[in-house]
């Protein structure tokens, strides 16, 4: 309430003789445009982000960033996490520092994808590019930072390849088939085809070669041992028809999304700023109930002011999703309602694919972004 | 106060409107009901099974006997025929032939035309017996699929599945050579029906082009310089009408003027060419007709003592052949000469009376039944014809063989069977007999997409030729409402003659003539003749016209019409006869003839429709059929001259009390492409076509096809939602790094990882094992994967042929084949084969470099000449990449201009990131507002969980949303009535400073891919004669510095580049010139010195660098006797 009437003094005109001859802090309107994104009926206004230092230079208001403030404002506020969503509130930074990390979330942090399918046989209509790439999309619930990458003259080993095989086969007479992830079968001994023009009785002293070289079984090694490697289980990947069979092998390396979105390690991610919903006059009865009706998110309610009296409130401004009905009650009623956005509060959402759980992403985002800085740290000394 | 109050008033009454609408019977489900029963193809079908049923049996008995000219005892009578089963015979036997196993083994899918024949035979002591043989083959018939004599014909989904066809093909097509061929819907004006019409030279025409069983002839009456002549390809010149009526009987010049009417300003134009008959002498019958013989056309042929009297025959066979003369009683026909005069009178006098050639009721359409009885016909009758002349060749002969069997001649003969064939494959109609010579009659069926096969068959191809510069029979016409799609037509020279059927059009075929014309004489026609000339034009009765034919005249039309369509509406007369007042010419034209287009309609009494509630509940419970609808009087087909008479009310509510019918639902005005359009009546009406060009320019084979948010009723009823050819795309109306300009759009990389917009291109490669003349064979070997080349034979099998799954490079060799070394010859059967020697023949695939293809499928089979043929079909799944085509479905296309990784993608408050991103420029000057409302209703549909139609003109009657629900939806889930959200760059990370319209719009690939036209070389083939680089992609061609070009260097001074580009890195040639003589000598190499052969030595010998072209220039020259010579100055 009092915060409200505060609001309501500074939007309040004010004359320039009335400012202080020394500002100590920007004028309203400006400090307004500088914190606040208003969304009008037509177009969202100051939606740009101020990060010059000297831009109020003229009224000797200093607008460089200071790591003590920022130490002290800077809070993160964890709202929902669950096995694999997150929604975090990051106050106190600028709009490109949480799109650093949301980038970094979709395209820079590794994970495990198959890139490397070898068909034995498919008789099935799904033809074999197809599933190739239906297999690539497929998330594999696996700590990717137990892995290398691979470069093309290295040769696939237990450090940096995961295979899998799968056989399925529709008999006759049954009905359809379908295929799931969860008939993948996790190879921890590499792969088990040979590699052409290996004969398969003859090398009996050492193992025959195939297409990996493992060195160790993978389940030998301590981080898989009692944590075997999997995918999530109910993704169908091809439905089969009766007397049709698919039988491959797939090895999935590391890889980040950037070079092709079955690396992203999120299946989104992203961030909104924190809604601002602010009453500019008293909205009371009719004009109050009718407020309340037209928002579809409930942003508002009604409060009994004694005598009979309605008057809006509003309640829930984080749910506002900006459909900008309550702009359009009445005429003129954007004079009435002011919708805003903070612009260094930032919502953010994060939507794991599965492989690793949403809170280990972000933190491992904000190392890759310590790591961009220091490289940069480092180039400029 | 006051505008409030107005105000509430109007939305009283829209409510009210809107109310009385959703009170009317909802009739849509009548649609899905008829095309059950029609089937989207049925124009077709029903026009061959007509044929097939009818037709053949007619023009076989009009044919049936076929008698020896030497021996008439000698006969062969056929009493009987019809079409079998498709079948094949294979070494002896028949087999039974499914349309996949033709289109797969490269052959025809035809059935045997069987005939019962009863004829005479003589035996060895020249006894004669009469014989009888059932099912005797005299041809065989290609046949459309899923006619009623196809082996698809009533087989349900798993039969279907099993004959290894589609369920959802529609058939109507033929299968010719494994090549499946559409015979297109023909448009041509109509038989035997008067037109009025002026010719070039301004001159008031009436023609009449009869066709008859018998004869077709086309007869002109020409009002030239105020006098009446005939125009008759028979005669010489033009004949002066009144000779021709004298020359039929009508000696009195009254009797004439009496027939025209008596009305002054008639007679006043017939008055000159009476003048004229009287100034030529012509006063009897006898004097015209000797007048007439004097012009009749001398043919070239035949015997003198048959031209006598040819005149009268003439004019008793040729001339107006639809009216038919009876023991030589020609007053039918000068009566028709009257109605046709008095008809171009009247024209005169007024020229609304003119007749409209592009009017859609002067139209039929001639459909493949027409067509194919047409080419039956001609065939059929010269089998009979050469088998008569072979009969007669034999039993002239003296010395012949005892026993003679005159069916040999007209059995298993091929003149049908190669005649049919020929003509389907070829598409070139050349009959002589009917004077037809019509080219491209028939197209391979447009595979690329399910919606453009469909579309290929309800196309109409145009009567005139694509070149002319008309502007009439282009524009689109009144009376095309409800019958032709007014948005389907192609773009460029054929626009506005190629139509397509809407989607409730039905084509009628012939109907039994004979008692419908003793029906109309029964309900109080008077006959024509007991009719005197003076009765003719009475006023107070009208003509009854019966298919073009005067049957006579009636005095209460309005009442006979009335009890003739009750009679219809009773199902006492076929439900496609047409019954016409026309109330200017005074007639009453009633028609059964066919290729006339006629729609349902529902039938109104004073504006109240016959169709009620509990009819509707009667249908959707499956209780009543549109057939019962039809049988009940609550439905009638009107064709289009009877719509004239009809007053057709859109809606239910719409009707006044002169209302006669309602309109079953606005959108089946169009047709089925057009129908795919969600809200084209918001879009500019170009934007529609376009979009219908387009749709034969659709993809290939899409990975993931999705079926449209925004659908449409037509969609659901033509199942293109079981067979989408698109993808729900997000799309981000805003403009986007300057790569989206000129409709080009900027695509998102996750969602091409994630596959969107991903296809399979299919490619056919066969080869064929042939047999030879002398017995050798083409031999298939295993291939030898040890040797040089052994990495070209890689895929191949054991069986030396690709195996599928294979991953096939080019230079691969996919058909390891050896052909004989000899292969003419007498055949050689003793011969071991292996005696014969081979030259390698591979298979090499040529496909472009870095294309990664695989053999999807193998197919061997026997050909005609039962030939071993190897198919592949080799498959290529493409991702979109830069310049890639695609389109939604209005009309906007746009190539892709670059694609963005996702993290660079604005995204919105709930995490969505656009697919693809669309510059909002494409907008304003399209007006494409349907586009719009499909963003706004799709994004409605994902938000809450159904799918929204966008049906044409479907607001009023509940088939498409409308805006207003669509944004309250929209609101109820979040999101601005706009449809624009608020969106933060995916760059800076600020939030945009617009609101941006986004939401899912079906976005189509089309065919046009970068891969298939990018083209570059360095240094590549060349032409052997010139030396010059090859043209064009295919190939491997340069690109050519042209005429222009070379001007523009020339201009700029750049002579080196000049000179590298023309001759350096084309064909430069090094040439020996003689400095003495000036011609070109040749190098030796023993000698290593130049040589001048015309000097006969090498003494003044100079070594240059010329094109080789202009030394083969130089050389040409020679050999014609012109002597070039060099003239040699130091550089």
């Amino acid at each position: 309430m009092a915060a409200a009437q505060e609001e309501k003094r500074e939007e309040k005109k004010f004359l320039i003789w009335d400012l202080p001859d020394v500002p100590d802090k920007l004028p309203p309107h400006l400090e307004f445009a500088r914190t606040r994104v208003q969304c009008n009926l037509d177009a969202p206004v100051h939606t740009e982000s101020i990060t010059y230092s000297g831009a109020y230079a003229s009224m000797r208001v200093d607008n460089s960033v200071q790591l003590d403030f920022f130490q002290e404002n800077f809070r993160v506020e964890v709202k929902r996490l669950t096995k694999d969503d997150m929604e975090v509130d990051l106050i106190g930074i600028d709009p490109s520092i949480a799109n650093a990390f949301r980038r970094i979330l979709i395209a820079e942090l590794p994970t495990m994808a198959i890139e490397k399918v070898f068909i034995a046989n498919n008789t099935s209509v799904i033809q074999d590019e197809v599933l190739a790439h239906r297999l690539g999309l497929i998330p594999i619930a696996v700590d990717p930072r137990l892995f290398e990458y691979i470069s093309e003259n290295d040769s696939p080993n237990e450090k940096n390849t995961i295979v899998f095989k799968l056989h399925a086969h529709c008999k006759r007479g049954e009905p359809r088939l379908t295929v799931k992830t969860k008939d993948l079968i996790w190879l921890p001994n590499g792969s088990e085809y040979l590699l052409e023009g290996q004969n398969p009785d003859s090398s009996s002293s050492s193992k025959p070669k195939t297409y990996t070289s493992f060195s160790c079984s993978q389940d030998s090694l301590p981080e898989f041992a009692n944590n075997p490697i999997s995918t999530l289980p109910d993704i169908t990947i091809a439905r089969l028809g009766p007397g049709q069979e698919i039988e491959f092998e797939a090895h999935a390396v590391k890889g980040m999304g950037k070079t092709h979105a079955k690396w992203s390690p999120v299946a989104t991610a992203w961030y909104r700023m924190l809604p601002e919903v602010v009453l500019l006059e008293d909205v009371e009865d009719k004009d109050a109930e009718a407020l309340v009706k037209a928002c579809p998110v409930k942003v508002f309610d009604i409060e009994d002011i004694g005598n009979g009296k309605k008057k809006a409130k509003v309640t829930r401004p984080r749910s506002c999703t900006l459909c900008r009905e309550c702009l359009r009650v009445g005429e003129e009623w954007e004079k009435r309602v002011s919708l805003r956005r903070v612009k260094d509060h930032f919502i953010f959402t994060i939507e794991s694919t599965g492989a690793l759980p949403p809170e280990v992403l972000f933190t491992e985002a904000v190392k890759i972004l310590e790591n961009k800085c220091e490289r940069v740290f480092s180039e400029l000394s | 106060m006051g505008p409030m109050q107005v105000d509430e008033q109007d939305v009283d009454d829209k409510q009210k409107r809107a109310a009385s609408v959703k009170s009317a019977v909802d009739k849509f489900q009548l649609v899905p009901e008829f095309l059950k029963v029609r089937g989207l193809v049925k124009q077709h079908l029903d026009s061959f099974n007509y044929f097939i049923n009818t037709g053949i049996k007619k023009i076989v008995r009009a044919n049936d006997r076929l008698v020896s000219t030497v021996d008439p005892s000698i006969y062969v009578w056929f009493k009987d025929v019809r079409i079998g089963q498709p079948s094949e015979i294979v070494s002896g036997v028949s087999e039974k032939i499914t349309p996949q196993m033709c289109r797969l083994s490269d052959t025809t899918y035809y059935a045997p035309i069987l005939v019962d024949i009863e004829y005479t035979t003589l035996g060895s002591r020249s006894e004669k017996t009469i014989m009888q043989k059932k099912n005797a083959t005299i041809g065989k018939m290609p046949i459309m699929l899923r006619s009623c004599c196809c082996v698809l014909y009533g087989k349900d989904e798993a039969e279907l599945g099993r004959l290894g066809e589609c369920p959802l093909d529609p058939g109507g097509y033929f299968i010719i050579k494994g090549t499946e061929k559409v015979l297109l819907i023909q448009e041509q004006l109509s038989k035997n029906r008067i037109i009025i019409d002026t010719d070039k030279k301004g001159n008031i025409n009436a023609s009449v082009t009869s066709s008859t069983e018998l004869v077709k002839s086309k007869t002109v009456i020409q009002m030239e310089k105020g006098k009446v002549y005939l125009i008759l390809n028979q005669f010489v010149k033009k004949i002066p009408i009144m000779v021709v009526l004298k020359a039929m009987g009508m000696e009195s010049d009254q009797e004439v003027v009496q027939m025209v009417g008596r009305d002054p300003r008639f007679s006043a134009l017939l008055l000159p060419s009476i003048e004229e008959c009287a100034s030529l002498d012509i006063y009897t019958r006898e004097k015209a007709s000797e007048f007439l013989e004097g012009k009749v056309k001398r043919s070239t042929f035949g015997s003198p003592s048959n031209q006598e009297g040819r005149a009268l025959a003439i004019l008793r066979d040729v001339f107006l052949a639809n009216v038919p003369v009876s023991n030589n009683n020609f007053r039918p026909k000068c009566l028709y000469v009257g109605v046709m005069l008095r008809r171009m009178m009247e024209a005169m006098l007024n020229k609304d009376a003119m007749d409209d050639k592009d009017y859609v009721g002067n139209k039929r359409l001639e459909l493949s039944g027409q067509l194919v009885s047409l080419l039956f016909e001609d065939l059929f009758k010269t089998l009979i014809t050469e088998a008569q002349k072979a009969i007669d060749i034999t039993l002239g002969r003296p010395s012949r063989a005892s026993r003679f069997d005159p069916t040999s001649s007209v059995l298993n003969k091929d003149i049908i069977t190669h005649g049919l064939r020929r003509t389907l494959s070829t598409g070139n109609f050349d009959v002589k007999r009917f004077k037809m010579h019509r080219k491209g009659m028939t197209q391979v069926l447009a595979r690329l997409s399910f919606i453009g096969s469909l579309g290929h068959m309800t196309r109409i191809s145009p009567q005139f030729e694509k070149s002319r510069k008309v502007s009439g029979p282009r524009a689109l016409q009144p009376s095309q409402w409800g019958m032709l799609c007014p948005c389907d037509t192609p773009e460029g020279e054929a626009c506005g003659l190629v139509k397509n059927l809407a989607l409730m059009t039905h084509v009628t075929t012939d109907e039994e003539e004979g008692p419908l014309i003793s029906l109309c004489y029964c309900l109080g026609v008077e006959d024509l003749e007991v009719l005197s000339a003076e009765e003719l034009h009475t006023p107070y009765s009208f003509l009854v016209i019966f298919n073009g034919l005067i049957l006579g005249k009636h005095r209460r039309p309005q009442h006979f019409s009335n009890v003739m369509r009750k009679l219809r509406r009773a199902g006492k007369i076929g439900e496609f006869v047409s019954i016409f007042v026309h109330e200017k010419q005074r007639c009453v034209y009633i028609a059964s003839d066919g290729g006339r287009v006629c729609r349902p309609l529902v039938i109104a009494d004073k504006g109240i429709s016959r169709i009620k509630e509990h009819h509707m509940k009667e249908l959707l419970d499956g209780v009543r059929t549109f057939d019962d609808f039809l049988r009940d009087g609550l439905i009638e087909y009107l064709d289009v001259n009877e719509e004239n008479n009809a007053l057709i009310a859109l809606y239910e509510g719409e009707g006044t009390p002169d209302t006669t019918h309602i309109e079953i639902e606005p959108f089946t005005i169009l047709g089925v492409c057009a129908g795919l359009i969600p809200y084209p009546h918001h879009n500019q009406s170009p934007r529609n076509t376009y979009q219908l060009c387009r749709m034969d320019t659709l993809l290939y084979l899409l990975v993931y096809p999705q079926r449209p948010l925004l659908t449409t009723r037509t969609i659901e009823l033509v199942g293109y939602d079981k067979l989408g050819a698109g993808q729900n795309a997000t799309v981000a109306v805003m403009s986007y790094s300057g790569y989206d300009i000129e409709d080009a759009i900027v695509m998102n990389k996750s969602s091409l990882d994630r596959g969107f917009g991903r296809c399979i291109v299919l490619k056919k490669y066969s080869a064929i094992r042939q047999k030879y003349e002398n017995g050798a064979l083409d031999r298939i070997l295993r291939p030898d994967r040890t040797g040089p080349g052994a990495e070209r034979v890689q895929i191949l099998d054991d069986d030396g042929i690709a195996s599928p799954g294979e991953i096939i490079r080019p230079n691969d060799i996919y058909v390891n084949k050896e052909t004989p070394l000899e292969t003419g010859g007498p055949i050689n059967s003793s011969a071991d084969p292996k005696d014969c020697k081979y030259r390698s023949a591979k298979q090499t695939y040529k496909g472009p470099e870095g294309e990664t293809c695989v053999v999807d499928r193998v197919a061997l089979c026997a050909d005609e000449l039962s030939n071993l043929s190897i198919k592949l079909i080799i498959r290529h799944t493409r991702r979109p990449e830069v310049g890639d085509k695609f389109s939604s479905r209005h009309g906007q296309k746009g190539v892709c201009g670059t694609i963005i990784q996702q993290e660079d993608f604005p995204f919105s408050e709930r995490g969505i990131c656009p697919d693809l991103i669309m510059n909002p420029h494409g907008f304003p000057s399209r007006m494409t507002v349907g586009k719009m409302i499909e963003l706004l209703g799709g994004k409605a549909g994902v938000s809450c969980g159904r799918f929204h139609y966008g049906s044409a003109f479907g607001e009023p009657s509940g088939h498409a949303d409308r805006v207003e629900t669509i944004s309250e939806t929209l609101v109820k889930h979040g999101f601005s009535y706009s449809g624009k959200d608020f969106l933060y760059s995916g760059i800076t990370g600020s939030p945009l400073q617009a609101y941006i319209f986004m939401g899912p719009i079906y976005y189509q690939k089309l065919k046009h891919m970068v891969l298939d036209k990018m083209h570059a070389r360095g240094s590549g083939p060349r032409v052997m004669l010139t030396r010059q680089p090859t043209e064009g992609r295919a190939r491997n061609g340069g690109l050519r510095v042209g005429e222009m070009e070379r001007d523009c260097l020339i201009a700029y001074g750049a002579s080196m580049l000049i000179f590298e580009r023309l001759m350096i890195s084309s064909d430069p040639f090094e040439v020996q010139v003689c400095r003495v003589c000036g011609l070109l000598g040749y190098y030796n190499h023993k000698l290593k010195a130049g040589i001048c052969s015309t000097c006969k030595n090498g003494n003044n010998i100079s070594t240059m660098k010329l094109p080789y072209a202009c030394k083969l220039l130089i050389q040409e020259l020679q050999s014609m006797n012109i002597v070039p010579r060099l003239k040699l100055a130091e550089a």
